[in-house]
């Protein structure tokens, strides 16, 4: 059974519809006593990074989702924003992020004006990923695999062994990342087609 | 790099799906529901629903449809048509669609993408505006599918919808809407130059040459109707993807 995480806003309903039709089992909580005793965690989130921080705050779920992730080390997936939420910080925002992976989320606008490249921004659209990391997670999804983006701020990782996967967008940016229990997608694999339905199988599979 | 998108779009009219020609001859294309089915086996980058009914009416949109359809789809949806509230906006992302159109509200309410932004990101809004050309060639933009004039300058618009909060546009062409004759690349040519966000083209796609020429103006996506629920031009219902 996993329990997604309720902000309040954000696109539930995908997220379900798609667990439902790969066979998982899946509720929608914000209770942290429900949380507290979940045995795989989806963070999903539209909306700005501050704004969510603030909802898991007012919801008493951040003590609990570092809890679960740290302690009794249950499989954690960001969605988006989710994971943006796992890093420490955002440039979107000036909210302590969860910190439960060493990363950083920052502006694609910036980053793109700093390295003198155009592109458009939001980063909208089908984009590849390369895998850097074979894991449970990425099984099977090794070659030819993309996904649907939108977001405009991403994430870079600290160290090298939390890249899970990278794209392009003007330049490489991590797509999604991993610390033992914990990974974060910065793509909708509920909207995916083949390619998320077989990492939200993965996830359910773990 | 990311890839271009190619969008159907559908026409909601009362649960059917329809097609239009310069917004108007509206003929029955068939079952929303089944038809979204079928889109979702061919693996479609995206889709976009409008109703047509509800632009200019103050009846809600029809939630349990567009609950239904979004529980067959596994790719990104838009949808558009009556909206006028946040309240509406995160109702309907929160039944499974990504992205809200707003168009003729945005005349009379242009907060609304402001606050549809503050709320759910950029990401989420699609500022739409749907461009009639004149007789002597001058671009003016319309509200209520197209049956009432703004008499605003399309390029100032997009910029100001930009400013708004807009994450993306799109932009229709009424004269050439359902006549498979292209896309206006003049217009969206100068709503590219005018904004920094992602550009949908749309009106006129009836091969994939139009849509070459359509990327080609570096749009990121091409909105197509006729093309995807018909065999041929003149020809019967047949719901593709030839991509």
């Amino acid at each position: 059974m996993i329990t997604i995480i309720d902000l309040g806003i954000g696109n539930i309903g995908s997220v379900i519809n798609m667990i439902k039709y790969v066979g998982g089992d899946c509720k929608v909580s914000s209770s942290p006593m429900e949380i507290k005793s979940a045995s795989k965690l989806i963070l999903p989130g539209v909306g700005s990074f501050d704004k969510a921080m603030n909802q898991l705050r007012n919801k008493q779920l951040v003590d609990v989702i570092v809890e679960k992730a740290t302690i009794d080390k249950v499989p954690l997936l960001g969605i988006c924003l989710g994971m943006q939420l796992l890093t420490s910080s955002s440039e979107e925002g000036n909210e302590i992020g969860l910190d439960l992976i060493p990363a950083e989320t920052l502006s694609f606008k910036k980053a793109l004006k700093k390295n003198l490249v155009k592109e458009r921004i939001p980063h909208m659209g089908w984009n590849d990923v390369q895998v850097k990391q074979v894991n449970k997670l990425t099984k099977d999804l090794i070659e030819f695999s993309r996904f649907y983006f939108v977001h405009s701020y991403y994430v870079k990782c600290l160290h090298q062994e939390n890249s899970l996967m990278t794209s392009h967008h003007g330049f490489e940016f991590n797509s999604a990342i991993v610390k033992d229990n914990v990974y974060g997608v910065q793509f909708h694999p509920e909207k995916s087609h083949k390619y998320g339905k077989k990492l939200i199988s993965n996830f359910i599979a773990l | 790099m990311v890839r271009k998108r190619i969008i159907p779009c559908l026409l909601l009219q009362n649960k059917s799906l329809v097609k239009t020609i310069r917004f108007k001859k509206p003929n029955y294309i068939g079952d929303a529901i089944n038809t979204v089915r079928i889109f979702n086996e061919l693996e479609v980058d995206e889709l976009i629903l409008l109703d047509i009914t509800l632009t200019s009416s103050v009846s809600e949109p029809d939630y349990q449809l567009l609950k239904d359809i979004a529980s067959e789809c596994f790719m990104p949806l838009a949808y558009g048509g009556g909206i006028s509230s946040v309240k509406q906006a995160k109702k309907i992302i929160e039944i499974g669609y990504e992205k809200i159109i707003v168009n003729s509200t945005a005349y009379r309410d242009r907060h609304l993408i402001t606050q549809i932004a503050e709320e759910l990101g950029n990401q989420c809004v699609i500022g739409a505006i749907d461009v009639k050309k004149n007789i002597f060639g001058k671009y003016l933009t319309c509200s209520n599918s197209g049956k009432q004039k703004e008499h605003k300058n399309p390029f100032e618009w997009a910029k100001e919808l930009e400013s708004l909060g807009a994450g993306e546009i799109m932009v229709t062409s009424i004269n050439q809407e359902g006549t498979w004759k292209g896309f206006d690349l003049n217009l969206i040519k100068k709503i590219v130059e005018s904004v920094n966000v992602p550009i949908i083209g749309h009106g006129g796609a009836g091969s994939l040459d139009h849509i070459n020429k359509l990327f080609n103006l570096g749009t990121n996506a091409a909105a197509v109707g006729s093309m995807v629920v018909y065999q041929k031009k003149g020809m019967g219902v047949l719901i593709n993807f030839p991509i």
